[in-house]
């Protein structure tokens, strides 16, 4: 969607303020943008300088053996994998779902496009308790897998099953509004000029979408590895093993152990703001690569 | 978008019609499997909670839902949220206008930073709202000597809900401002209206819609919401304690028929809140002329 909506040029705001018709008087001005700034202070800013400050407040000393810890190094490992699996997994379904619904017309379509959705709405708590009931030890696959010594609930399988849940939607979200927008002559004219369904999804549609993806990617990672309340459900808690980074700074966060449990968190504070970068690159890149197509 | 002709929804895709339209390849493969993949990831997964709290009778499953402390869940939940995804309207509002109609040093990193509680894993956001409120953190030690407690009570909720439902607001109703056009405030200046009669008569009506869009799905997040909420709620039973929590409750004493049918009223209530975000999208692109 802001891939999509980012190809619409922003106006430039002085156009406003220059406007008498679109421009407030300066006291109301002032209230505004004081408002705004204040609350955004509050509720954004502040939270976010808090993690580092708490972070470090014991020192580098302090900070870094929390993060050389062996759990931590076990979580960041575990973390990784997670996304490794469930955000390629997600990023297939989006480009397969985007084609089909960006590209033809059948009936059903808002339909499929609500359904796609549905993951967002659903609270992650509620995320992995599905998959406890399917596959825990009293769900209903889970005396049969525990005949056969599988073990998915406590264990990876799981968290991925819940991490991709969470992140269901987000690359097909990105991309379906970005194709329909881009409409299907051009692969129509490859389809002409002979290529394959592989070549044209190859040099013509991946070519063109690339920066939506690229957006829902990176969304869909930050979810997958700041992913609380699903894993939480599902992992079982066992230190070493089945313990992501969020779940990590629960632990230490509980053991009344602030610093490190901050230290962590400052390490998924940095990946968020690592993703908030990259986001708005791509938002720009995604206008500039419009510009210049135009 | 028009129907040539009726085939059911989810039909094999070589019935299906329009067959002239199709140039494209690909279309029964990548349609079958976004199908596949979907039942298998999503749909059959949440089935799974209505098969299993059907094997609750009526009245079983009335006893667990309306018990009064899952009732003081709901409660709190659903209030907060509600109170949460005001509050955020009315300064989400106020936060995108400043972004669209102002120039002011800083603007861009303000504009990245809305996303951010997006980006924040929320167990992280958690702890640090409970550093900030408790009782010696950098706001909560101003709050306490005025009497405000706000870690480890209801009020501790609602701000961890206000966080994270502020860019649901923001990012709804941000590219509907970007996309006014300025002859609609010069019009009706030029035909003698004040700016609060051209705010309130002529730029909230086109806004409206976005702006309860935004709410819905504010409130939507918030009411489902965990791991931001559990650090800083204090998480007292009858007092501070969000239906999330009482699932998770449940679910460590074992009892999974409990959890699943307070999950269900959280479900249902998901499913309405989608047909209502979807209305309302609908009716915003219908006033502004803007598809979603």
């Amino acid at each position: 969607m802001a891939v999509a909506a980012a190809l619409n040029e922003r106006p430039d705001a002085r156009r406003y303020e220059a406007n008498a018709a679109t421009r407030e008087s300066p006291w109301i001005r002032r209230l505004i943008l004081g408002t705004a700034l204040i609350f955004f202070a509050l509720f954004l800013l502040m939270p976010l300088i808090a993690v580092f400050v708490e972070a470090l407040r014991k020192g580098w000393f302090t900070y870094i053996t929390a993060l050389a810890d062996p759990d931590a190094l076990a979580a960041v490992r575990l973390t990784l994998l997670i996304a490794a699996i469930a955000v390629p997994l997600n990023l297939v379904f989006g480009v397969a779902a985007a084609w089909s619904i960006a590209k033809f017309e059948f009936r059903g379509k808002r339909f499929l496009t609500t359904l796609i959705d549905l993951p967002f709405s659903v609270s992650p708590v509620i995320a992995g308790l599905i998959f406890v009931l399917l596959f825990g030890a009293h769900g209903w696959f889970g005396a049969w897998l525990f005949e056969r010594d599988i073990k998915i609930i406590f264990a990876v399988p799981e968290l991925v099953l819940a991490t991709v849940f969470v992140t269901f939607p987000f690359v097909a979200r990105e991309l379906i509004p970005l194709m329909e927008a881009q409409g299907r002559e051009e692969e129509e004219a490859a389809v002409v000029l002979g290529a394959n369904g592989f070549q044209i999804l190859w040099r013509v549609t991946l070519p063109n979408i690339k920066w939506g993806l690229l957006y829902g990617v990176i969304l869909c990672n930050a979810r997958a590895m700041g992913e609380f309340g699903a894993v939480s459900v599902v992992s079982g808690h066992i230190r070493g093993l089945t313990n992501t980074l969020p779940l990590h700074v629960e632990i230490l966060y509980n053991e009344y152990q602030f610093a490190a449990a901050f230290a962590v968190a400052s390490l998924l504070a940095l990946l968020a703001l690592v993703t908030l970068g990259l986001k708005s690159l791509v938002e720009w890149k995604a206008a500039q690569h419009a510009a210049t197509d135009a | 978008m028009t129907h040539p002709m009726p085939v059911p929804f989810g039909a094999a895709p070589r019935f299906a019609p329009i067959r002239q339209t199709r140039v494209l390849p690909g279309f029964p493969l990548a349609l079958g499997y976004t199908l596949v993949y979907l039942s298998l990831m999503v749909l059959i997964p949440l089935s799974a909670v209505f098969i299993k709290s059907a094997s609750l009778s009526w009245p079983e499953f009335w006893a667990i839902v309306s018990n009064p402390r899952v009732v003081a869940t709901y409660r709190l939940s659903f209030g907060a949220a509600l109170l949460a995804a005001a509050i955020n309207a009315v300064f989400g509002l106020m936060l995108a206008w400043a972004l669209v109609r102002y120039e002011f040093p800083g603007k861009k990193l303000i504009d990245a930073l809305v996303d951010l509680p997006f980006a924040l894993p929320t167990a992280v956001a958690g702890i640090a709202l409970t550093a900030l409120y408790a009782g010696n953190g950098w706001i909560g030690s101003l709050l306490e000597p005025l009497g405000i407690k706000v870690a480890f009570t209801p009020l501790g909720v609602l701000v961890a809900l206000v966080f994270i439902g502020l860019p649901f607001v923001v990012r709804t109703v941000q590219p509907i401002l970007e996309d006014l056009e300025t002859e609609l405030e010069e019009a009706a200046a030029s035909l003698g209206a004040s700016r609060r009669q051209t705010f309130t008569r002529v730029l909230l009506p086109v806004l409206l819609p976005a702006l309860l869009t935004g709410f819905a799905l504010a409130f939507a997040r918030a009411v489902g919401e965990y791991g931001s909420v559990i650090f800083i709620a204090g998480n007292i039973p009858m007092v501070s304690e969000i239906t999330p929590l009482i699932i998770i409750t449940k679910l460590e004493q074992y009892d999974y028929v409990g959890a699943t049918a307070v999950a269900v009223v959280m479900l249902i209530f998901s499913f309405i809140m989608l047909l209502a975000i979807n209305l309302l999208q609908a009716w915003s692109a219908k006033r502004t002329g803007r598809n979603r």
